[in-house]
């Protein structure tokens, strides 16, 4: 009976693994179809979607010398949209045209990660480009980086290390996100403001950096508040607490929702009620992430407000990395990206195409 | 595995049926006396029109019937894995992503937003079907041959579900800008009340003529009160227990179709998220063992209405809605110990005590 069991364990083991092989592989293979990015990709530790079967193919070895070894590690590009947009513009930027070799591991492990970036130290790249899953844990690993020689160059997310230990860092500000929403919000003078807040996963930056903007200027400037609820970044959940306030028979006319999917979420509610919203209707309704979809909402009006989060990172990354080649210094350590937040009078399909990821 | 179905009281179908029922009716009720005392406006509904003009009903019920459909179909199918296999399916959240994903990728291609559909909903519907069934069938083969763990045999898809899904799609959120698509789980125009308590309302039908007119019942349950009786009456328990993983896929299949179509669009990392926790809340809620055995169908329909009328109760009254697990967790808490044989023991030694001491203050 212990045998059979340990079999069926064995074989449920090897199918799981065969699982994640064939969804590694696919991915791979489109990945290098499809944007050409990958240079020579050695190994990436046996990361789930690292594509990098094809070993030493189009890189030459000679030319190994004049380009500058990049080690990125970053979450995993399923995890969400700005992720899957973030990946394909590193991708793009560090390829053997612009004179990069990149490595790329995903993980969205912090103990695998670390891993990672031991490994690349140990095959000394000249720089680890880094997003953190967990901001703690990271001071030795970086300290054996900078005894290697290695430069580290954090991006998206920030962790609790020394700053002497890293570069630079490029990271979007939650706080700043939030506030040039509410900011925009004021602007519109409504008569009253009675304000639905839909929240992200408590305590996520995002969500902490987009609420207290928020809660601060409702509480200064008399903002009513009609409920504050967490639906989790998930559209469902918006849906049910919006109902939930309309079937209580309370009003509203603006919806604060901190991503594009939650306020989609509202609009389902919205229209299943017979409530107007967009511009010059009833509701103004509010996202962030600058998703094409809902920057198309707001070209149709059907949405007033989208503010960006920038995943754009990879031109400052290498403005950086250039500066550095020259033995340039650097004006700061923490370089906060531009963000914007788009209007649904004034957009057009031109930022639709550049700015919707 | 050990089964402890065995009843101790041979009270006779009717009356189990009756004990069983009663446990998410008693939660239905304290539910409803809560806001009727609290707020009597909880049962109010109206009749207006949505933003296309056409007559719905809205108020807190009707909120209840609507979201609460998905739930009640997987309630089906998981209570039938359950009497089965005595053990639980986890990976409906991540089979409801998967079917969803292949919905999406049939009725889009490969576009993200396409204008006209590359296929009728009907023919995509059936694809997504058959795949949440093949899904199915590989967990039900696990636990059906190779003998796993329902639980541990399940991880493995609960853990690669929405991987799998976000792959199908290439990693894009298709949106369906067809506006028929949306009638699945929204409304039809004309019909005031929610497509997707029509479907729960089908599926239960089906579910329940099914059960009537066919020995499926009778089999699972034999299965899984003493699968080597079973197997000496010659049934074949591996291929019972496949077939309950495989009902559950289409269950799934219904479900996901719901809720893809509530917004036209899928996000696989949050879609249906926990929902088999829910699922299984509900069977319990139901009163049927969670070790497999006798099973009530109608009863676990109802556990998921309850789910959902708590939900949506909470809602009502502002409760954070990451607070919501915990009180979930609370009702679970209640079911699991009130359940425990130890407890029953001390119960009935209880009453016995009781009634020992009436006799003997009688006699003396």
């Amino acid at each position: 009976m212990k045998v059979k069991k340990i079999l069926a364990m064995a074989i449920s083991m090897v199918m799981c693994a065969a699982m994640f092989a064939g969804c590694g592989d696919t991915e791979g293979g489109s990945d290098n179809g499809g944007k050409s990015a990958k240079s020579g990709t050695k190994d990436n530790g046996g990361a789930d979607n690292d594509g990098g079967e094809d070993e030493g193919g189009d890189t030459g070895a000679a030319d190994d010398g004049e380009l500058i070894t990049v080690g990125i590690i970053n979450n995993d590009p399923n995890e969400s949209g700005y992720r899957t947009a973030n990946d394909k513009d590193l991708k793009a930027t560090f390829c053997e045209e612009n004179g990069f070799k990149a490595d790329f591991y995903y993980s969205l492990k912090n103990d695998e990660q670390i891993t990672a970036a031991q490994k690349f130290i140990q095959d000394e790249v000249d720089y680890l480009l880094l997003s953190a899953a967990d901001t703690a844990g990271w001071d030795t690993v970086l300290q054996d980086a900078q005894d290697a020689g290695v430069r580290v160059i954090l991006f998206d997310r920030t962790i609790d290390a020394d700053e002497s230990l890293y570069e630079a860092s490029i990271v979007s500000d939650m706080a700043k996100e939030g506030q040039t929403a509410v900011d925009w919000l004021k602007g519109q003078g409504l008569s009253d403001y009675k304000i639905i807040h839909l929240q992200g996963v408590m305590g996520s930056a995002a969500q902490k950096g987009r609420s207290q903007a928020l809660t601060d200027t409702a509480a200064s400037d008399g903002w009513e508040i009609v409920e504050e609820q967490t639906a989790e970044w998930n559209a469902e959940k918006a849906q049910q607490i919006v109902q939930s306030v309309i079937d209580s028979g309370k009003d509203f006319n603006v919806i604060y929702a901190e991503n594009d999917d939650m306020a989609k979420g509202a609009v389902a509610a919205l229209d299943k009620a017979n409530i107007s919203h967009g511009v010059g209707k009833d509701v103004i309704v509010m996202g962030f992430d600058c998703n094409q979809w809902a920057l198309k909402e707001l070209l149709d009006g059907n949405w007033n407000y989208d503010g960006q989060c920038n995943p754009f990172q990879s031109s400052y990354i290498k403005d950086i990395i250039d500066k550095l080649e020259n033995d340039e210094t650097l004006s700061e350590k923490t370089i906060i990206m531009d963000e914007k937040g788009f209007d649904a009078t004034t957009i057009t399909q031109e930022d639709v195409d550049n700015y919707g990821i | 595995m050990a089964k402890n179905n065995a009843q101790p009281q041979k009270a006779g179908i009717a009356g189990l049926f009756r004990h069983q029922i009663m446990i998410p009716i008693a939660a239905l009720l304290l539910l409803v006396l809560f806001n009727l005392i609290a707020d009597p406006s909880f049962f109010k509904i109206t009749l207006g029109n949505n933003s296309d003009g056409n007559p719905v009903l809205s108020g807190y019920l009707i909120t209840i019937i609507d979201s609460g459909s998905e739930l009640a179909i997987l309630a089906l199918g998981m209570t039938l894995v359950t009497a089965a296999s005595g053990g639980q399916d986890i990976s409906v959240g991540a089979g409801i992503a998967i079917a969803g994903s292949v919905l999406l990728r049939v009725l889009c291609g490969t576009e993200t937003s396409p204008e006209t559909l590359h296929a009728p909903v009907i023919v995509a519907f059936l694809v997504s079907c058959l795949v949440a069934m093949l899904f199915g069938a590989f967990n039900g083969s696990l636990v059906a041959f190779f003998k796993i763990q329902p639980m541990i045999a399940t991880l493995i898809l609960f853990t690669a579900g929405r991987s799998i899904a976000a792959w199908i799609n290439n990693n894009q959120l298709p949106n369906v800008n067809e506006r028929s698509f949306s009638y699945y789980g929204t409304y039809i125009p004309g019909i005031p009340i929610p497509t997707p308590f029509f479907i729960a309302l089908a599926c239960f039908l089906v579910t329940w003529l099914l059960l009537r007119f066919t020995t499926l019942g009778l089999y699972v349950q034999s299965v899984g009160i003493n699968e080597k009786t079973s197997r000496l009456n010659g049934l074949n328990p591996e291929l019972i227990k496949l077939l309950t993983y495989i009902l559950l896929g289409l269950c799934v299949a219904i479900a996901a179709l719901i809720k893809v179509s509530r917004l036209s669009t899928i996000n696989y990392s949050v879609i249906a998220k926990d929902i088999e926790m829910d699922a299984i809340l509900a069977v319990a809620l139901g009163g049927n063992a969670l070790g497999g055995g006798k099973f009530s169908m109608s009863s676990s329909v109802l556990g998921a209405y309850v789910i959902q009328f708590l939900t949506t109760t909470l809602y009502k009254f502002q409760v954070k809605a990451d607070a919501l697990p915990a009180y979930k967790a609370v009702v679970v808490i209640i079911l699991v110990v009130m359940s425990a044989p130890a407890v029953r023991e001390k119960f009935s030694i209880l009453i016995k005590k009781l009634r020992s001491d009436k006799t003997a203050a009688q006699n003396s």
